[in-house]
């Protein structure tokens, strides 16, 4: 195990997320791959923090922040879907291009 | 040897697990297959000397992607999956980038000149990132606090079927509900 092979599987991870957030129609499943893509930066903090600091907390710092982001984003991101679908009865990112009330 | 064998492992799983949910047709499959790497992730979190924030990723998927189920039952296009179809547009586009990116990052990670491991872990991570958030990243900590209170707030807000605003009409001057349905508030 070296920090490269674990960075490598998060850069995977990350990738594969931006992949589904890139391409997904269902805006839940768009969401899923904001969640993969923060994976990977978790892993990759948590890598970068056994293999290069050790001694300082950031790199686990780091991770409580993107653990939280995840919550926040899913459940803003569920709350904005439960309002666009109320509003427009839309629940796909293409018939959501327009955001005016 | 055991850490390899657990390293490759959830590696590979975390990462074949990412990529099937976005091939599942049901999305209630693809809501498991997305739990099951993140679960590799808080598995190799802890795989490297952190026990209590790899729990805290394993509890915190869990519950989270079975509060995600729900919603995928909500907002289903397929939710069991039993006819073939796609959920992507784009998709050779968005493949060409991720694929662009992904290269370019391991280009990055294998050139970078890494540093040296400076230090060696505190014998108790977990007491250590507990004193650094109520120490020097306290102002780190207050800010996830009133972040995380203003999403409470604002997903209360934007998931209640009428506001304020809708009760009241648009003159927000107003003091008696415009109710569209008389025996409410406006009587």
């Amino acid at each position: 195990m070296t920090l490269e092979l674990f960075l490598v599987v998060a850069v995977a991870l990350f990738s594969v997320g931006l992949f589904g957030a890139l391409t997904q129609q269902s805006i839940v499943m768009l969401m899923m791959g904001l969640e993969l893509m923060l994976g990977g930066i978790i892993l990759a903090a948590a890598a970068l923090w056994h293999y290069v600091a050790p001694a300082s907390t950031d790199g686990q710092v780091l991770i409580v922040l993107a653990v939280t982001v995840m919550a926040v984003e899913m459940a803003i991101g569920f709350a904005i879907v439960t309002a666009l679908f109320r509003a427009r009865e839309v629940d796909m990112t293409d018939e959501a291009a327009e955001l005016k009330g | 040897m055991l850490d390899d064998v657990i390293f490759w492992t959830l590696g590979v799983l975390a990462v074949a697990a990412g990529g099937m949910v976005f091939r599942f047709d049901s999305m209630a499959r693809a809501t498991y297959s997305l739990l099951l790497s993140l679960l590799c992730v808080g598995g190799l979190a802890i795989l490297l000397g952190l026990d209590y924030l790899g729990v805290v990723i394993v509890l915190m998927m869990t519950i989270e992607m079975a509060i995600m189920a729900v919603f995928m039952v909500m907002f289903m296009m397929n939710p069991a999956g039993l006819m073939p179809m796609s959920m992507l547009h784009n998709k050779r586009g968005g493949a060409a980038l991720c694929a662009g990116v992904f290269v370019l990052l391991v280009v990055g990670i294998v050139l970078a000149p890494w540093p040296e491991r400076a230090g060696r872990a505190d014998g108790d991570p977990t007491m250590a990132l507990g004193q650094s958030l109520m120490g020097p990243h306290m102002l780190t900590m207050m800010t996830l606090g009133f972040a995380l209170f203003t999403t409470i707030v604002a997903t209360v807000v934007l998931s209640t079927r009428r506001g304020r605003y809708d009760r009241l009409g648009d003159d927000l001057r107003a003091r008696h509900a415009d109710d569209p349905v008389r025996g409410g508030i406006g009587r």
